[in-house]
């Protein structure tokens, strides 16, 4: 690995030394895992491991349930309650699963803040950023086609409507929508090539997640401060760092572990609370649900979707401009596939000096207001859309793309930062000093 | 079929113009034994439940997913496995392997499920007290469920014991029965004011009101008011939903005091690991 200065695998006996001509694989685990790491990181820095795991956990319960769901629409709904009823455990394991994606993107939303917070995506970290994003994109699809397949009246008329996104697509959208449901309306092709999808993108996901922690051992971990790792020589860079073997695989597995009791006591207490009802109602093409919602994980983005209606003026505006080819309905589509790209571009959108947020005092305030915008986002995209809610979603989806398209440049121009610690070293120093022993006397309130 | 669906998109999407509101309805909070994280099945309860839905409920409705052999099992109404045998030995399910091929109804046996439902608009009631929720505040967030459960059986036992006397706006001809605890049924244009208001809660359901006091005795002689019996059937339906319930409670209660000693043990081993560093003493 490039970068930060480290010892590097010497293989010893004879064995180790006839594998690593031939195969230098014990090299790189030795250095993917005595990676030098900063010291300071907080504990906003565990959702990686946690979402790893979460991966390999939802491969191996969804492996275990496929070999029980049949991807039929006669059948589908009474192969969950086969697993269900029937299957060893087989309760268990669906709770697991069906809650460990709810995990996933709790964990993927902390990550990502954590990430917007400290400045992680900014240079040299890009790369990392990106294909975090595209990870992000992949992990929706994929829950999306998961929650498909019980084949109940939330899963049958919530692929109605998200396939109907692409038919808002002017004049190739109704192609577009057909070519996806494999028919002109959602039935067993889409069922099945849902199914197939389910089960092969997770597999480009673990292998994206390999990109991008290759990405970030190269740039080296951002931390709280932002200051990079000195990289001058291997004895300024042992006085920033830790390797990450043992002190932050313990830590980590201390996160993962308190995490899990959490996660356990949903499974196993509450394992519908995150879910909603209508879905234990088998599909049914006839009868629509009063209110379709997605799973609370969509609701954000959902909400943008929404809230752009035909008598908003900017939408009005385009309306126009275009001759009508972007309406309200497509209007809505780009916006929330925007919200998802305009956090790509931060990268490039930011222009401050100052990498994390914590010597930035004004940005500390608009960040704070995205935090409280998204979950607000996340409230309303579960109302039904009448009275004052299109209002609020349109407040909301306004200030996603202000905070990104004006706050962040603008910010970095007018924003008078503090000085960051000039090293690593005198950062944790500050936190544990000797004098103090050990107690925090740098008080944070972001950590 | 495209048409419905673009519709329906449009609906979601919020251009469709705004969903109907739906009348409010009471959900009561009744008190079962196997909510919280200790709670477990009332035995006698689900098997008093099991008495109800064979007597009264299985007339128009099903139970397609429940296995009769699980009736057995000690996590739910633990009947005695000849009173199991006898029990399914009394229903006649459907066998298309019978009369060559043809299909035929024999008697069932444990590995049978129960029939479907015997009447159209009759929903199968297998997991229905999961396919409800009996309460979504505050402000729709849905968060008393985490205090009050899903509601599921509550629904349930609201909707039972919810019939009531129709209101005076209602023309005396109104098909239905009115019943405070529905919400999706038919609703009288004269309960609606000028503004669109709905001037009374509930509304209208197709079911007539299935039970009515000392419908079902007891052998022990439980109470057997309209009221208990409707907590009973809906204990019964929340098991015939959930039959694994009680071995996940255990299973989580387990698992979280597990892993809460590893997280005292891995917080000791961080402490120590991290205390060169730190420079605390050790």
């Amino acid at each position: 690995m490039a970068g930060i200065p480290h010892d590097h695998y010497e293989p010893r006996t004879g064995g180790e030394k006839w594998l690593n001509r031939r195969l230098p694989i014990l090299g790189l685990a030795y250095d993917t895992l005595m990676l030098p790491t900063p010291k300071n990181l907080n504990w906003m820095w565990i959702w990686g491991i946690v979402l790893t795991l979460t991966l390999v956990m939802q491969i191996a319960t969804g492996v275990i349930l496929a070999m029980h769901y049949v991807a039929d629409t006669d059948v589908a709904f009474s192969r969950i309650e086969h697993i269900m009823r029937n299957v060893n455990g087989g309760d268990m394991i669906r709770y697991v699963h069906m809650n460990g994606a709810s995990l996933f993107f709790f964990a993927v939303y902390l990550h990502i803040f954590r990430s917007l917070y400290y400045g992680s995506y900014k240079a040299p970290r890009e790369v990392t950023w990106i294909i975090g994003i595209l990870m992000f994109v992949l992990m929706m699809g994929t829950a999306f086609m998961g929650y498909v397949l019980p084949w109940g009246q939330m899963s049958f008329h919530g692929t109605a409507v998200i396939t109907g996104l692409f038919g808002a697509i002017p004049f190739v959208g109704e192609a577009v929508q057909t070519w996806l449901l494999g028919a002109g309306a959602v039935g067993e092709p889409a069922l099945n090539r849902f199914f197939a999808l389910h089960y092969m993108l997770p597999f480009i996901l673990l292998g994206m997640t390999l990109v991008h922690i290759w990405a970030f051992h190269t740039t080296g971990n951002n931390n709280p401060t932002g200051v990079e790792v000195r990289r001058t020589s291997k004895q300024d860079a042992d006085k920033d760092t830790l390797p990450f073997w043992p002190y932050f695989v313990i830590k980590d597995f201390l996160a993962l572990v308190v995490i899990f009791i959490g996660f356990f006591a949903v499974v196993a207490f509450m394992p519908n609370y995150l879910g909603h009802p209508d879905n234990y109602i088998p599909a049914n093409p006839l009868v629509t649900p009063a209110h379709i919602v997605p799973e609370w994980y969509f609701l954000p983005f959902y909400a943008i979707l929404r809230a752009f209606t035909a008598d908003v003026w900017v939408v009005m505006l385009v309306d126009w401009v275009t001759f009508g080819i972007v309406d309200a309905k497509f209007f809505g589509v780009i916006a929330m596939f925007g919200a998802i790209a305009v956090m790509a571009l931060a990268p490039w959108l930011d222009t401050s000096s100052i990498r994390s947020g914590r010597y930035r005092p004004m940005f500390k305030w608009w960040f704070a207001l995205l935090v409280v915008d998204f979950i607000v986002l996340m409230w309303v995209g579960a109302r039904p859309a009448e009275g004052i809610y299109p209002y609020i979603s349109l407040i909301g989806a306004a200030y996603w793309f202000g905070y990104f398209l004006l706050v962040l440049p603008i910010l970095g121009v007018i924003e008078k930062p503090l000085t960051p610690p000039a090293t690593i070293e005198e950062d944790f120093a500050a936190h544990y000093s000797p004098k103090t022993g050990g107690t925090t006397t740098v008080v944070n309130p972001a950590e | 079929m495209i048409k419905t669906l673009t519709l329906t998109a449009a609906v979601a999407l919020g251009l469709g113009g705004a969903a109907m509101a739906e009348p409010e309805r009471e959900i009561e909070d009744f008190d079962f034994s196997f909510e919280g994280i200790f709670g477990s099945y009332d035995t006698l309860q689900l098997q008093r439940g099991l008495k109800i839905y064979t007597e009264i409920c299985s007339g128009c409705h099903g139970l397609e997913y429940v296995a009769f052999r699980t009736l057995a099992s000690e996590n739910g109404p633990a009947l005695p496995e000849e009173q199991m045998r006898e029990y399914a030995a009394r229903i006649e399910v459907f066998d298309p392997d019978l009369f060559d091929g043809e299909g035929d109804f024999r008697p069932a046996t444990p590995a049978d499920t129960y029939p479907g439902s015997l009447v159209a608009n009759a929903p199968d009631l297998s997991v229905m007290a999961k396919a409800r929720a009996g309460f979504e505040g505050p402000y729709g967030t849905g968060l008393n469920q985490l205090w009050y459960g899903m509601g599921g059986p509550e629904y349930i036992a609201s909707l039972i014991s919810g019939y009531e006397e129709a209101p005076a706006c209602a023309p005396e001809d109104f098909p239905g029965y009115y019943n405070t605890a529905f919400a999706a049924g038919g609703y009288p244009q004269s309960c609606i004011d000028e503004d669109g208001e709905y001037l009374v809660v509930g509304s209208w359901i197709a079911m007539a009101p299935p039970l009515y006091d000392e419908a079902v005795e007891f052998d022990d002689e439980s109470e057997n008011d309209v009221e208990a019996m409707s907590a009973d059937v809906a204990a019964f339906l929340m098991w015939a939903a959930e039959p694994g319930l009680n071995t996940r409670k255990t299973a989580g209660l387990q698992g979280v005091i597990f892993l809460s000693v590893l997280a005292v043990l891995l917080y000791l081993t961080n402490k120590r690991l991290w205390a060169r560093h730190k420079h605390t003493k050790e």
